[in-house]
């Protein structure tokens, strides 16, 4: 007791000195968002300065010519998103949704293991799969799909041909894969925080399984799933590697989803280590709409996921 | 279970109604049973790509793995067959480390002063909420930004790319060790002040302590987040084909790096090191998380 008095006497320069250090760290992360934001501008500004507004406007993509209209990346980045999401948010919905409502103790652990290990898998190795074992065996797939749905009105626009094992569908495939795991744990948190008493009341009321999701589980955590699914979007659009491997490397802007495309995170890492001069601040600049965007989408995801706890909190 | 509380309804009072009740009844039944299959289903459709993976990775990568994969040097010609990718584990780790070693001193002093010094203050929520922003970040974004502000000056090399990591791995670490912060009873910090220590010696002797199982899995995890990434190091690190245990000069591999490489090569000994390398990569990324799982487990009930 004695010493520890003693030790602690004269120690407020300790405490002041360990303050600054913390107040220090916090200060880093807001730094670097900063720094990253400076220094892409920066190196990104010739391209900015040249281009205008058609940098996003134009699809006109030709570095030999100087000519940089970056809409088939951006285009190609929202289309594999998109194909991501629609495929990954009912099966993420459905596993959190079992885990939570149906499944015992024993096997949610499971499930909550499966869930970390789909996560765990390096994007590389997913990207090495995806170009190496499902591009060319899902591509006869897509060939009878392209020849049977593809020839109806409607439809052939986007299962028509030109068929090919790396193409925007098979990014999208490997995304969903890839962003599943983030989606189906923060939906099964939110989903988590729905009160007992509310699925009590509604099996009370002979509610079906069913009905009860759809009556007391979906009006409460409707907004929590949201978020979840934006970020999800956000990760989707970011992600590089895979996306990199399996997209086919030719933008174009079609909605043949069969076709291949390119995206910009994948371009970026397809292109960048050959890239000069004025190539390669197009390069960081088509990175500084990729981190802009990414970050609009994951703000808006956090503000509705952190109003959601709020409202929990409350609750 | 609700299968049987609806079939069990009360039969209504008139015959009309008992008619609709009945078909309605059916109804409901169908759609509870196609809901439960949805759910059903969804499970077995997300394991089936970890399957699928999980066996090429095991069945390709066995092939070349092996002691002599893992110590090699990388062939320099990319027609060559057989073994090779010890500078590729040699980078990854000490990469990996050299990151580690910069993004978890910052990162639990970050969550320190979340927790323990800012709280609810309007800087510190912006800290907060920053920090949340920033795991959302591209991580070829992270590349290009270490590009621009480091290799540009200093050249490829290891300590650019840990440099990535470390800040992919900071927001991670800041968020798992704040969770964990908020799990230690304020009586345990109000005690320790009542013995007398400083608040600084109270966090390093007695909440840290407090919360060091959970604390350690969150970094576990951020590592093993890491060591898969391929996105940041490709433009910073370059290329070698012996290893380079000198992370802060000249440039050097990994083995995330080496997989993408050899990917979309159309010959078959770098592919065959590829799936080699990715099996290197998925036990060293699954042996971190399990042993996360394994270190939260053991110590999660250290404290109440």
């Amino acid at each position: 007791m004695r010493s520890a008095l003693e030790a602690s006497s004269g120690a407020g320069r300790g405490d002041v000195a360990f303050k600054v250090l913390a107040v220090g760290s916090g200060v880093t992360v807001l730094a670097i968002l900063a720094l990253i934001t400076l220094s892409t501008a920066w190196e990104s500004w010739p391209v900015f300065q040249q281009q205008g507004i058609s940098f996003i406007t134009s699809d006109n993509w030709n570095p030999n010519a100087g000519e940089f209209g970056a809409r088939a990346f951006i285009y190609g980045t929202l289309l594999v998103s998109l194909i991501a999401i629609v495929m990954a948010v009912p099966v993420s919905l459905g596993i959190a949704l079992f885990s939570t409502e149906i499944a015992p103790r024993r096997v949610r652990g499971g499930i909550g293991y499966v869930i970390d290990l789909l996560a765990a898998i390096p994007s590389v190795v997913y990207g090495l799969w995806g170009v190496l074992v499902l591009a060319p065996n899902i591509a006869p797939i897509y060939q009878s799909i392209a020849d049977s749905v593809g020839t109806w009105p409607v439809f052939s626009l986007f299962f028509g041909a030109p068929v090919s094992g790396t193409s925007y569908m098979t990014a999208g495939i490997i995304l969903a894969f890839m962003i599943t795991p983030i989606i189906t744990s923060l939906s099964r948190e939110i989903i988590h925080t729905v009160p007992s008493p509310q699925r009590e009341a509604a099996l009370a009321l002979g509610a079906t399984r069913w009905e009860m999701i759809r009556g007391a589980i979906f009006p409460w955590s409707r907004g929590g799933i949201t978020g979840a699914v934006m970020l999800g979007l956000g990760r989707a659009m970011g992600e590089t590697i895979a996306v990199a491997l399996v997209i086919g490397s030719s933008p174009q802007i079609t909605t043949r989803l069969f076709a291949s495309g390119d995206a910009m995170a994948g371009y970026i890492a397809n292109q960048f280590s050959e890239a000069s001069g004025i190539f390669r601040s197009a390069l960081i600049a088509l990175g500084l709409v990729l981190f802009l965007v990414t970050i609009v989408v994951n703000v808006m995801a956090e503000r509705i996921i952190s109003g959601f706890d709020r409202r929990m909190q409350q609750a | 279970m609700s299968d049987t509380s609806t079939r069990s309804e009360p039969a209504p009072p008139e015959d009309l109604s008992a008619v609709l009740v009945a078909s309605m009844s059916a109804r409901r039944v169908w759609k509870n049973r196609l809901a439960s299959l949805w759910l059903y289903t969804s499970v077995v459709v997300a394991l089936i790509p970890l399957g699928l993976v999980m066996f090429y990775v095991v069945q390709r990568g066995s092939e070349l793995f092996g002691l002599s994969f893992l110590t090699d040097d990388i062939p320099v010609s990319r027609r060559e067959l057989g073994p090779g990718m010890g500078p590729a584990v040699v980078g990854t780790l000490v990469i990996t480390a050299t990151a580690s070693l910069m993004a978890i001193p910052l990162g639990v002093l970050g969550a320190i002063y979340l927790n323990e010094y800012g709280k609810k203050s309007r800087f510190a929520h912006s800290v907060r909420f920053m920090s949340q922003v920033m795991t959302g970040v591209p991580s070829i974004v992270m590349g290009l930004f270490i590009y621009t502000i480091w290799v540009l000056t200093f050249g490829q090399s290891g300590f650019a790319g840990a440099l990535a990591l470390a800040c992919l791995m900071l927001p991670i670490v800041i968020r798992s060790t704040e969770e964990m912060l908020k799990l230690v009873p304020d009586d345990l910090r109000q005690a320790s002040y009542a013995l007398g220590n400083r608040k600084w010696r109270t966090i390093l002797t007695v909440v840290l302590p407090a919360c060091l199982g959970g604390v350690t899995s969150g970094c576990m995890l951020a590592v093993a987040r890491a060591a898969g990434e391929t996105a940041p190091l490709l433009f910073t690190i370059g290329f070698v084909t012996k290893a380079n245990l000198n992370v802060f000069d000249g440039p050097n591999t990994a083995l995330s790096a080496q997989i993408f490489r050899n990917a979309s090569v159309p010959f078959q000994g770098p592919q065959d090191r590829a799936w080699a390398a990715a099996l290197t990569l998925i036990l060293l990324v699954l042996a971190l998380t399990t042993a996360a799982r394994w270190v939260s487990s053991r110590f999660a009930t250290a404290h109440p």
